[in-house]
């Protein structure tokens, strides 16, 4: 079941330079896959259509089987994290995390008692039991993140999408939380791509690594590879200007 | 010591002083007046002329006018807030400059555009006569043009809150496996709720207060087509100054109300009411 | 797993949320019956009467001096209003002093109250025997059933329209360059005039703006207090509900056509306006 992306461009508005130029990879079944650039390159439009928030004009994906981009957001069971947590303010952590499950269509949504098991479960897994009844707003930045993630695992996704999951978040936060994420990952083993712009913490998580620039791959591979081996000047750059 | 950019003590006192003359004098006396030449012989005599049979017809009037045309521009509201702030198209500026034409036309003028389709000589005059159907001089005429007058109420209330709020939200709700309906009346409608509840208030405040409008489609049918301000009107061209006076503190008295809830709403509800005070 | 493959128009659809077409389509069905096709009814209506015939309906003299009335009137409500309006919302924003909330709170009245109410308070209270009208009347000043009388209602619709503009604007604008212009050795006058004044001018034009264009249009608080004597003291949308009574659409028509058009290029001039004064600093 792994994930083929081929060919995928996109374009916001006619004539304007493409934020995705025919962008290929290709990750096996259950990969933690970087998408690592500076802002414009493109990483979080790519994400978007993983996620079915957005479509690309040509291309195509694969996935489990599938043709993916033909299958509406809804029905993708592609857990999306977003950069700005966009948990639901009126509702407490508890009510966020059982979203997924108490809007499944009626014979595919576990009863009350499933559901209160199954948000115990993930707040547990997350680290934040008891917080249940809090609200949004009554959390840390680290706190809210997390109850992100336990929301978007409660749909028990085939994809996990993370866009700069950590990016408002302080430095020692940040190490803490995607340490935590990658062991998560390697329990869980779902196919995960995530996208930042510090090279640091793309390559710390990460099993490949895709350096994109301007809508383009400049590179793919493992983070030993891309680190030790360069295959352009931008990449050089890129990399060099953190690795000092 | 007086701080730098603190006024001279005398242009302070000079501008106070204008600034509470000015709204006295042009906002509180003429309030003032209407409950005083209500009360003017006496509050059991003006209760009782809230009594009148035609009065009472007016308040109905007022009230089932309100009923009917609050609620749809509400629901007209919400929908055109959402496909503003929801959904990426063109001609959105045009389309929100549409729907706030009514607040820049005269209400005469509001009430002129309805008479000209279903008056006797309008458009569809000839057709609603061969059928007997009354939409001037008659309830339905009156509902139309207090849409016409309230209609951007709701909308101008939501669509920048709604614009302010995101699409966050929303997409996730989406990504986890909600459908339209359910993202909205789920994840939306209660982040929504205290805007809504602002602009219904302010809605509802125009619908039972609208004149000018109204009196052009009403045909001053007494005890059949006026409403409250427009019965005002009625009483004081026929010299009852008390009765008049009554029911326009009635409606003064509304007014207050509404002033009140919405100071309320602004002081305890901020942030989730408009970003952008617009009137 | 569920899976549906649908059609490749899915794929060029441009949003993601579910519900654009409904959603879109109700907002433009709702839109167009309520409000475009009335508008555009009164736009073609007079028409009928041929070019030279719209013309002629407008110009003739009771038209015209309606229309100039409503528009001066108006024009000089607005000016009124500008310039206390700019004090009413400075005092609110700067100073304290008691009553304040009370003061502050009862500028929205005109929002808030049925014109016809204003209309039957403000008559009462300008009338020869009125609280007011008794206090004017041994100088020599008439207000009710004059064209003061429309100038006077007209100031009370559109007070809070300049007020509830400027105050945001106040708030906002912070103290530090007036503190400059302190440290600079400027006196409070020269720093009103020369720093506070310019940038408050595109906020005073908008809310003069609105104060004019509805009070151009104005109707039930007016009418009362107006006297509506042709030619004298008669307001254009009444001109338009006498010719609708006499069954002349066409010429009710044009009149508020010629209303409309001119509020709306008034307003285009204001706005150009507005934005020159801004883009100036």
């Amino acid at each position: 079941m792994s994930l083929v992306i081929d060919s995928v461009t996109k374009r916001f508005r006619t004539g304007s330079t493409p934020a995705l130029q025919g962008v290929s990879l290709t990750a096996p079944q259950g990969a933690f896959v970087a998408l690592l650039g500076p802002s414009g390159s493109g990483k979080t439009t790519l994400l978007r259509i993983l996620g079915g928030l957005d479509f690309a004009d040509t291309g195509s994906v694969r996935f489990a089987d599938v043709n993916w981009l033909a299958v509406p957001a809804r029905e993708r069971k592609a857990g999306f994290v977003f950069q700005h947590y966009a948990l639901f303010r009126h509702m407490t952590v508890a009510k966020n995390i059982a979203f997924g499950l108490e809007v499944r269509p009626r014979s595919l949504r576990p009863s009350k008692a499933d559901i209160a098991d199954r948000v115990k479960e993930l707040l547990a897994l997350v680290q934040l039991e008891g917080l249940g009844d809090r609200y949004p707003s009554q959390l840390s930045g680290g706190q809210r993140q997390r109850v992100a993630l336990a929301r978007a695992l409660a749909i028990e996704p085939r994809m996990l999408l993370l866009d700069e999951p950590f990016g408002a978040l302080d430095a020692k936060v940040r190490k803490e939380l995607r340490g935590w994420l990658r062991a998560l990952h390697d329990k869980m083993g779902i196919t995960t791509v995530f996208v930042t712009h510090d090279q640091e913490e793309a390559f710390a998580v990460a099993d490949l690594v895709a350096v994109m620039n301007q809508g383009r791959i400049e590179q793919y591979g493992q983070p030993e590879t891309v680190k030790r081996t360069p295959n352009t000047p931008f990449v050089q750059d890129f990399i060099g200007a953190g690795a000092a | 010591m007086r701080g730098a950019t603190d006024d001279h003590p005398l242009a302070r006192w000079a501008l106070t002083a204008v600034t509470i003359a000015f709204v006295v004098l042009f906002l509180l006396l003429p309030l003032i007046t209407v409950f005083s030449a209500a009360l003017e012989k006496g509050f059991e005599v003006a209760w009782d002329t809230l009594g009148d049979p035609d009065t009472v017809s007016a308040i109905e009037l007022t009230a089932i006018t309100a009923l009917i045309a609050v609620p749809m521009n509400t629901v007209f509201g919400v929908a055109a807030a959402w496909t503003v702030s929801k959904y990426d198209f063109r001609g959105k500026s045009i389309l929100t400059s549409f729907i706030d034409l009514p607040f820049s036309v005269s209400p005469v003028i509001s009430g002129l555009i309805y008479v000209l389709i279903f008056g006797l000589q309008g458009w569809l005059g000839p057709w609603l006569r061969e059928h007997d159907i009354k939409i001037i001089f008659a309830l339905p005429g009156i509902v139309l043009a207090t849409m016409f007058v309230t209609f951007p109420f709701v909308a101008r209330e939501l669509i920048p809150l709604m614009n302010d709020q995101g699409r966050d939200e929303e997409e996730a709700a989406m990504s986890l496996g909600a459908s339209g309906w359910q993202t909205f009346f789920r994840v939306t409608l209660p982040s929504i709720k205290w805007g809504l509840l602002y602009g219904v208030l302010l809605c509802n405040a125009r619908a039972m207060g609208e004149f000018g409008a109204v009196s052009v489609v009403s045909g001053h049918i007494r005890g059949q087509t006026n409403t409250m301000p427009l019965h005002v009107e009625v009483l004081y061209n026929d010299y009852q100054f008390v009765a008049a006076f009554a029911v326009a503190s009635v409606l003064a008295l509304l007014a207050l109300v509404t002033l009140t809830l919405k100071s309320f709403l602004e002081w305890r509800y901020a942030d989730e009411i408009a970003a952008v005070h617009r009137h | 797993m569920a899976t549906l493959t649908l059609s490749g128009s899915w794929k060029s659809r441009k949003n993601a949320l579910p519900g654009f077409g409904l959603s879109l389509g109700f907002t433009l069905f709702y839109l167009s019956i309520i409000v475009l096709i009335p508008l555009a009814a009164l736009i073609i209506r007079p028409w009928e009467l041929g070019f030279d015939g719209f013309v002629h309906a407008v110009t003739q003299p009771r038209v015209l001096a309606a229309l100039k009335l409503s528009f001066g009137a108006a024009a000089i409500a607005a000016a009124v209003n500008t310039i206390f309006g700019l004090m009413v919302a400075w005092a609110l924003t700067r100073y304290r002093f008691p009553a304040k909330r009370l003061i502050d709170a009862l500028v929205d009245l005109p929002f808030a109250l049925p014109t016809s109410v204003a209309g039957i308070a403000l008559c009462t209270l300008y009338a020869q025997n009125g609280w007011i009208g008794e206090l004017l009347a041994p100088l020599g000043i008439k207000v009710a059933y004059t064209p003061l009388g429309v100038v006077v209602a007209l100031i009370f619709i559109g007070l809070p329209f300049v007020v509830r503009t400027l105050q945001p604007v106040l708030a906002e604008f912070g103290r530090e360059p007036e503190e400059a212009a302190a440290t600079l050795g400027a006196g409070r006058l020269q720093t009103f005039r020369r720093v506070v004044f310019p940038s408050l001018a595109p906020a005073l034009i908008t809310g003069g703006a609105l104060a004019f264009a509805r009070a151009v249009g104005e109707y039930g608080s007016v009418i009362f207090i107006a006297g509506n004597l042709p030619m004298k003291s008669e307001i254009a949308p009444l001109l338009i509900i006498i010719k609708l009574e006499q069954f002349d659409y066409a010429g009710a028509a044009a009149i508020g056509v010629v209303m409309l058009g001119a509020s709306f290029l008034i307003l285009l001039a204001l706005n150009a306006l507005q934005v020159w004064t801004a883009g100036r600093r």
